[in-house]
């Protein structure tokens, strides 16, 4: 995908103003946050567990290196083969190879965000290979040429009705008159139509949640068995990962997943985990003759020497997205890449460069609920407020905005001056304001004002209130 | 080996800053001591319980993930089971059986309007019959491993699938089931998928209304052979 967070405020802009998104946007905010706290509350433990589950990701960060030289180990005593990818041309080239090898025509796929990281269906289909997305979200975009504008929930920006369009439009091949009122009816619809491409393919590609250094295993988290279907079917299995997914043991793992779909879908389990380890044996009646895993570096080895390190504890569950005021806004295409959210505004930096990405970490109220709700413990507000202090140092700041820091850091270094200036400024607000208590416009606040009343200070500034308070507890 | 794999390791092994002889050292011995000495993380108390219980909890549970679930008193009912929950539903009486003696060996010849094929599931088959390693009460969660006697497309091809679960198969965590598989497979080793199953497939992706049966099985049955004693468990 070509990066363009740079057209993040116009892509907001137009977001906001989007009748059709605000109403699909409205299954965020309800559905997520409340199956989310109703798992929580059902486990105890759940608090422990989060705990927990951050101190394996610290762990495994610090032997890295050990970890996945195990893990490779392990995976060719089983009879697969790792394929290392420092960037995403090697991870592309590296998978329209197995593809060429084989002679594929058709591959399908299961969900994978890395697989949106390096552009991979562009490449096949550039190649002559046709990528059939099997996740039926992933199934719906791929047939509007769009975007997954959530990383578990690719389809959320959308309506049914929508959705029921684009069925008519390209299943021409069924009779206009059937009934697709329904969800039921729709989903009926792709499971007969991807049913077929299970069937044909000749190379399925899935992501995977976690790669076990113990075992050579890569896991699988689904609730639909589409990624059983492609990765069962076809002759050829590749899984697509970013080296941060190793786990050392089985049991981390299974730490981790009883954090992960009580916070992206509120479930107690997904449906299906799937450990999948090498090729089919030779005893066995199904499964692929050959098993590859392609691991993706593209800039994460980097990220693990410096302040966002902690970043790469991520296990995608989108739990900081559903929970974002400002996701809930503007959706996840706004934010121009692959990763939207508080964890898309931290690494959509750090892997595609701040000179692209800066408004992103601009981008929040630090109300701190994405890291208040985050199984692995991600300090996502600080990280934003690194990349922002980045951006200041770097000069990207635009030049308005760094003149008004400069300002600011003048006076709040000079106390007296402080409390006397913003003393009169809170009162001549007030006198603006009027009765109302409300302000239509106020120069410099045009952005506030434009779509919104600016709401006056009321009575005296919490300085003034705090020495009063003082003055009296003294007496 | 391969320059990609080169650069990627010179790259983590700068940022961890390795090179130092004794931090060189002890980093791989803990990498070591924690790939041999595995060690069980939290376990939810939910899950600690005595196994009467445990089997309980694993019907509530795999209950409220719209799995369904009946118990017969031993293996021998199972074709009598099945012929119940294909009737029930209104399927035809065939079934595609996963090729294993103890399954295969059950008096099938009790249903003869029964068709019973064995092998892997063909996009034909409506409804598969397998076993399964454990039943894990913690979610109703269902751990089954494939190998020549459990064909893993049995699982996901038909729109039925049936799984016979014992009693005596029923733990409390997920790591009770890996202690089973390390067991049968020995350390380190895996069988090529092991799939651990909550209720049917489902999708949310429209609306974020949950449908059953998106791509994988629309009815996900447990047959749960009682073959414990029901005073304690064992």
């Amino acid at each position: 995908m070509e990066p363009s967070p740079r057209a993040f405020k116009a892509n907001a802009r137009e977001a906001v103003q989007d009748p059709q998104l605000k109403r699909a946007l409205a299954h965020v905010k309800v559905g997520f946050i409340g199956k989310r706290a109703k798992a929580v509350a059902r486990l105890p433990e759940f608090d422990a567990l989060r705990d927990a589950a951050r101190d394996i990701k610290v762990h495994t960060l610090d032997h890295l290196d050990l970890y996945l030289e195990r893990y490779e180990e392990r995976v060719i005593a089983q009879g697969g083969q790792v394929h290392w990818c420092p960037s995403a041309d090697d991870a592309r080239a590296a998978v329209l190879d197995i593809c060429r090898r084989v002679g594929a025509k058709t591959v399908t796929k299961g969900k994978s965000m890395i697989s949106e990281e390096i552009d991979l269906n562009q490449h096949l289909e550039a190649n002559g290979i046709t990528p059939v997305e099997t996740d039926l979200g992933e199934y719906i975009i791929q047939l509007r040429h769009e975007r997954p504008s959530h990383i578990i929930a690719p389809a959320v920006h959308l309506t049914k009705d929508l959705i029921e369009a684009d069925f008519r439009a390209h299943h021409s091949h069924l009779p206009p008159e059937r009934s697709l009122e329904e969800p039921r009816e729709l989903v009926e619809e792709a499971r007969g139509i991807l049913r077929e491409r299970f069937l044909a393919a000749d190379v399925g590609i899935t992501g995977a949640n976690f790669l076990v250094a113990e075992t050579g295993s890569s896991i699988i988290v689904t609730n639909e068995g589409n990624g059983d279907l492609t990765q069962t079917l076809p002759k050829v299995h590749i899984v697509i990962a970013s080296l941060e997914k190793v786990v050392p043991t089985l049991e981390d793992a299974t730490t981790i997943l009883r954090v992960l779909a009580r916070s992206a879908t509120g479930q107690e389990f997904s449906t299906y985990t799937t450990v999948s380890t090498g090729p089919k044996r030779p005893e066995d009646l199904d499964g692929p003759e050959e098993y590859h895993v392609i691991l993706l570096d593209n800039g994460r080895s980097e990220m693990l020497a410096g302040p966002f390190r902690e970043a790469l504890h991520c296990i995608r569950c989108g739990a900081c997205m559903n929970h974002c005021p400002v996701y809930h806004a503007i959706g996840g295409h706004a934010y121009g890449w692959v990763y939207p959210g508080p964890i898309g505004a931290v690494l959509t930096p750090a892997l595609v460069g701040v000179e692209e990405a800066g408004d992103l970490p601009n981008a929040s109220t630090f109300c701190g609920r994405c890291e208040a709700v985050c199984p692995v413990r991600i300090p996502l507000p600080k990280m934003m407020r690194h990349w922002r202090e980045r951006e200041f140092e770097r000069h990207l700041t635009p030049r308005a905005v760094r003149a008004g820091l400069r300002l600011w850091a003048f006076l709040a270094s000079r106390p007296a001056l402080y409390h006397w200036l913003t003393g009169w400024a809170a009162r001549l607000l007030a006198l603006l304001a009027g009765r109302k208590g409300r302000l239509r416009s106020l120069p410099l606040a045009g952005g506030w004002t434009r779509v919104r009343d600016l709401p006056a200070p009321q009575g005296r500034t919490f300085h003034a209130l705090w020495a009063e308070r003082q003055r009296r507890a003294g007496k | 080996m391969s320059a990609g794999r080169d650069a990627i390791m010179g790259g983590l092994r700068r940022a961890l800053k390795r090179g130092a002889k004794v931090a060189d050292a002890a980093a791989q011995e803990a990498v070591d001591q924690r790939l041999s000495d595995i060690q069980r993380g939290l376990i939810p108390a939910r899950a600690q319980i005595p196994p009467r219980a445990q089997v309980d909890l694993f019907e509530s549970m795999a209950v409220e993930q719209a799995a369904t679930v009946v118990r017969i008193a031993s293996l021998d009912e199972v074709p009598a089971a099945l012929a119940d929950f294909l009737k029930g539903n209104n399927l035809a009486p065939k079934l595609r059986l996963a090729p294993s003696p103890e399954l295969e060996n059950l008096p099938w010849d009790g249903q003869p309007l029964l068709e019973v094929e064995t092998g892997r599931a063909q996009d034909s088959d409506q409804v598969s019959l397998t076993g399964a390693v454990a039943g894990i009460a913690e979610t109703g969660t269902l751990l089954l491993a494939s190998g020549p006697e459990a064909p893993t497309t049995l699982n996901f091809l038909p729109e039925n699938h049936v799984v016979v679960l014992k009693a005596s198969q029923v733990v409390g965590a997920y790591e009770d089931g890996w202690d089973r598989l390390r067991e049968s497979h020995g350390p380190g080793q895996l069988p090529r998928v092991v799939n651990f199953i909550t209720g049917p497939s489902r999708t949310a992706d429209i609306e974020q209304t949950i449908q059953l049966g998106a791509h994988g099985p629309r009815r996900l049955h447990v047959l749960l052979v009682e073959d414990t004693d029901p005073e304690n468990g064992r």
